[in-house]
This record gives C-alpha cells, structure tokens and sequence, in this order.
C-alpha cells in the first residue's frame, strides 16, 4: 500500500485537544486505502478511540483535516456518515430490544426501501449466525453475540468503510477468531476498508494489512506488521541456567552474539546479531563453558518488541501505568509513513 | 412527498415504536405511573372531603376536585421516563449508534415523547374510568373528557422534553431521577389542594398564583366542576403549549450539543 493511491481514509495533522486535558491526538497523519484492513493499535488511553470519533464524524477535530470516503468529516459530515459503518467501543444495543428488532430500526433509520428491510435484516442474522436468537432480547446475549450484532447493524447500509473499535475487548477466544473470520472477509470478497483499533497485538498482527502504533496521540511507528518488526531486527535469545550463580559466565558467553535485551529475573537475554542461525552456535558455546541450561528461548519480534524500542514500554498494561515524563519529550516520530509503507 | 420528508417520517414512526416497546418492557417503570398517582387520590378524597365545605369551595366531591392531580402526577412520572430511557442511550453509547445513521434532532425528540404521550393515554383513561367508577362527575360531559385528553398529551409533551432536557444536559439517569422530588414540590406549591382564593397563607397563594401548574391543574377541573370555563381552558392550554415549546427548543440545543457530530 502506498500514499499515492488515492485513500478511503486520510487524516493529516489531526489534533483534537478537551478542556483541561492533554491533547487526546496530537497531530496525526493516516493514509489507508481502499479494501485495506488498518490496524490502530495501541494502550488504553493512548487516543484511539478519540481518532475514531472524529473520523466518523461524531467528534469535531481541533485542528488538522481528515477525509473520510473522499468527504471532509468536519464540512461533510452526512456524507461521510453515509459512507460508513461503524461498531464502537461498547456494543451500544438496547437491552430491551431484540436482535431483530434492532435490524429493524438500523435499516429504517438508513432510509432502507421498505420492501428491503426485512430481508437485509435477515441476511445480515443469518451471516453473523444470530438468526435462532433474533427474537430474543439483547439483555440476554453473550458477550460475543452482542458483538456480532453490533458489526452486523454497522453493516445494513452497506457501507464502503467500517470502523471498528476494539471490537474484541472482552471476547472468549472463539468469538474473537469469528469476529476477526467476518472481518477478514468483509475486506477480502467485499473490498470493504476496515478502520480497526485495538489493544490486541495478535488481533492487528494477524487481521490488519498495515498497523499504526499509537502512544500519547501521536503515532509512534506505521507498516505492515512484517515491516514493523524487521524495524527492531533481529530475533533475540533468552537463556536461563540451571544454576542462577551461573548467571555472570552466561552473559559473558551471550554478548559475544548479540546486545543485552530485556529477560526474565532469572534468565539473560540478547539480540542476535546474525539471527536465528545464531542459535546453533549459541548452544555450542554454552556447552563449550559447561553451562547447564535449564530454559533456552529465540524470540521472534512481536508488535510488542516494536512499541517497546518506540516508547520504552511495553504495551501490555501501558495504559494502566502513570504516563512517563519522557513521553513529552520523547522525538516526534516522523518515520512512521513513507519510511516503512 | 419528497425522499427526506418521508425518511424524517419513516424515523419518527421507528423512534416512536421502540419508545413504545421499551415503555411496555419497563413494568417496574410503568406501574408507579399509574398506581402512586390514583393512590394519592384515595389517601387525598379519604382525608379531605371535609374541606368542600369551606364557604366557596367549588363542588360538594372532594373527589371531583382531586381528579385533576393525577393527571398531573402522571406527567412528572413522563419527565422520569423520557429523561431516564434518554439517559441510559447516552450512557451506553446508543444515542451515538443513532447519532451514526442520517437521523434528524426533531425524529429523535418526537420518538423519544412517543413512548410518553402512550404512557399519558394509558394514565387519562385509567384515571378516568377510576373517576366514574368512584363517582366524580365530568362536567363538560365527553367532549370535556377529549378535551383533558388532548390537555394531558400536550402536558405529558411539556414535561418529557423537560426531562430529555435534562437528559442530555447531564446524560446521566441519576441526575434526571434527581429533578423529580423538584418537581413534585412545584406540584404541591400550587392550587392542588384548596382553590388559590381559598388558600389563607399569603406566600403560598403568592407562589401558587405565579405556579404555572396551578393553571393546568384549573384547566381540567375547570372541565370536571364547573363545565367550559373559556379562561381557564386558555391559560391551561397555553401555559400547556408555551411550557411544551421552550422545553422543545430546550431539548433540541441540548441534542445540538450533545450531538457533536460535523
């Protein structure tokens, strides 16, 4: 995917700033073209959700532009809202009504022909597997099925692109691989652009062709997930001995392959100057000292790895931990279009 | 008709199903509305039917006299309803599901009075066959009864816009459950009771004369006392609609701003 094709979503210098509050976004640029699964990964809090407001239209940007469908989200927000669907944070369903009840509504509130509604309704039940619990009320649903509804209700329009916000947040695994099934083919046979954010590293490793890694508003680092990781490089190597009070010679031994990396309490870690071919010659040298070796590791770089080396933390439970003061100082990441699209 | 006058209407009658199904699912919502207003008139007509025979007092039933209460009563229960089912689709990020779709701020409104003025219905009749049953008297006959009919929708319209006000200033159902012991004592504050010239403290005739409810109040049982009375079916019904207009230009700026989206 590259910037010059031209985007079902772009976003240039978007900021958006509340009263007595930090900049939620603070001057983000987005290119997603047409039938592309974007995923917009990052820690709670770190603006994904705000970002997704103000390009459905439901919040007004305090600066910067976006386009959303070809249409400015501030100047031509009906367009832009007719152009899209959207599932958000929470599954917004009313409890007291039905599934079907609630196809019902979405596809008349969209100015659905009469003669249309029913059968959009059903074919949208049948295709998220809803349709034995249509007449049950929604208070009722699980978790996951809530969630299918709500994908399927910000589907009735037939909309060019969808937004989805977190869709998965509090899934068994099985509803969230169904819901990433749906996903993946609603962009692959139904060229719909999917706007996904999610706080999941293996939802936006496995679902999104290209993923934007949020920190603080601003984005961090951009590409395919592929690319992304081959930013941090290499794999490392975690070592941990049988005998702790081996801990000394064992670091000795690892750095003639690699730097220190982050390890458990007890193990040693480095990064892997030659890669995964590194790994023979690791075991032999371990042998070679007499290191008995209780637990050897190659870790292949996650997301995590990547937002790790952008902001020094690591995602998981980022957004639970007090903002660092290095954040505000940490450099504005310029790199994360061009330079890894 | 043109394509967006039949899409506002396709949404207002949509809106105004779900308000309606969502009424009829709220039992525990519904039944005080019906059952604390006609309880009041028991405790109300037991206690008080000496007071009809206060010189000037309008009629001999106290019953008769306190049948417009309810109707009132019944209105505030409406200001909780729409506010708090408002509320709640704020809380849950409903109101942006709908906020998403090419919805109209009037649709929304008079969908969301639908489920009320239902609930008003259902309360005018009940409160009037309670009436009959009990032996109030109607003196404008059945024409008096539509007309506290079509008085009771245009209030019940009043107070819900007043509490989908409040719903989207606060969109929060505790704050509109909050405005209800309020409005209750403007209901007391007014000629509920006695009739203001019979009311012998001067502040609270004072209050009770500037009381906008004392006037709806008087309108009804303008009808079920003395017949068509021309003045207080004037102030009632105009009090009614100016009460009903501000609180829909009121709700209508608050959904604007609520409603952030471009």
């Amino acid at each position: 995917m590259t910037p010059s094709r031209p985007a079902s979503i772009e976003a240039s210098a978007l900021v958006r700033e509340f009263k007595k509050g930090p900049r939620a976004v603070d001057g983000i640029d987005l290119h997603v073209a047409p039938g592309e699964i974007y995923g917009f990964l990052g820690p709670n809090g770190a603006g994904k959700s705000t970002t997704t407001l103000m390009l459905t239209t439901l919040l007004p940007p305090t600066a910067g532009s976006a386009r959303v469908a070809g249409y400015d989200v501030v100047r031509e927000g009906p367009a832009v809202r007719a152009a899209i669907g959207a599932a958000l944070q929470e599954a917004a369903l009313d409890p007291l009504l039905t599934g079907r009840e609630h196809m019902r509504l979405q596809t008349a509130l969209h100015g659905l022909p009469r003669a249309e509604r029913a059968a959009r309704g059903e074919e949208l039940l049948e295709r998220i597997g809803l349709r034995e619990a249509a007449d049950r009320k929604v208070g009722g649903y699980s978790g996951g099925m809530k969630r299918r509804l709500d994908l399927a209700l910000a589907l009735v329009h037939r909309p060019r692109i969808l937004f989805l916000d977190e869709p998965t947040t509090g899934l068994d695994i099985q509803s969230r691989a169904a819901l990433w099934q749906e996903v993946s083919r609603l962009a692959a046979d139904d060229g719909v652009t999917v706007f996904l954010t999610t706080q999941y590293l293996e939802e936006a490793d496995v679902l999104a062709d290209r993923v934007g890694i949020i920190d603080h508003g601003r984005i961090v680092a951009e590409g395919t997930p592929a690319q992304l990781k081959s930013q941090i490089g290499r794999p490392s190597v975690e070592v941990v001995p049988l005998d702790a009070g081996q801990r000394g010679p064992l670091a000795a031994v690892l750095a003639r392959f690699g730097e220190p990396t982050g390890a458990s309490p007890n193990g040693v870690a480095v990064r892997l100057r030659g890669g995964e071919r590194d790994l023979a010659e690791v075991v032999r040298a371990l042998d070679a000292e007499h290191i008995a070796v209780e637990h050897i590791q190659l870790h292949a770089p996650s997301l995590d790895d990547v937002f790790l080396a952008k902001t020094g933390r690591s995602l998981e439970g980022a957004g639970d931990q007090p903002q660092p003061e290095e954040a505000a100082n940490r450099e504005p990441i310029a790199a994360h279009s061009g330079a890894t699209a | 008709m043109s394509p967006r006058r039949r899409l506002l209407g396709t949404q207002v009658r949509t809106l105004a199903r779900r308000s309606v199904v969502r009424t009829l699912r709220q039992p525990a919502q519904l039944v005080p509305a019906f059952i604390f207003p006609l309880f009041l008139l028991a405790v109300n007509t037991g206690g008080l039917q000496r007071a009809t025979r206060i010189p000037g007092f309008p009629t001999h039933s106290y019953l008769t006299f306190a049948l417009a209460i309810p109707f009132m009563q019944g209105a505030l229960f409406s200001v909780m309803n729409a506010g708090t089912d408002l509320a709640r689709d704020i809380e849950s990020g409903f109101l942006n599901r709908l906020a998403l779709t090419p919805l109209r701020g009037p649709a929304l409104l008079a969908g969301l009075l639908a489920g009320a003025i239902v609930t008003a219905l259902a309360q005018a009749t009940t409160y009037i066959l309670v009436g009959l049953v009990a032996g109030a008297s109607f003196a404008a006959g059945a024409a008096g009864v539509a007309v506290i009919f079509a008085l009771a929708i245009l209030i019940t319209l009043g107070f819900g816009a007043i509490g989908l006000f409040a719903a989207l200033r606060t969109g929060s159902g505790e704050a509109v459950q909050g405005l209800f012991p309020v409005l209750f004592v403007t209901l007391f504050l007014s000629s509920m009771s006695l009739p203001r010239n019979l009311i012998h403290t001067v502040w609270f005739r004072e209050v009770a004369t500037y009381n906008p409810v004392s006037y709806l109040i008087e309108a009804i049982r303008s009808l079920l006392i003395t017949g068509w009375n021309a003045q207080a079916l004037e102030l009632g019904f105009g009090l009614a609609a100016a009460i009903a207009l501000a609180a829909m230009v009121a709700a209508s700026v608050a959904l604007r701003n609520r409603l952030e989206r471009t």
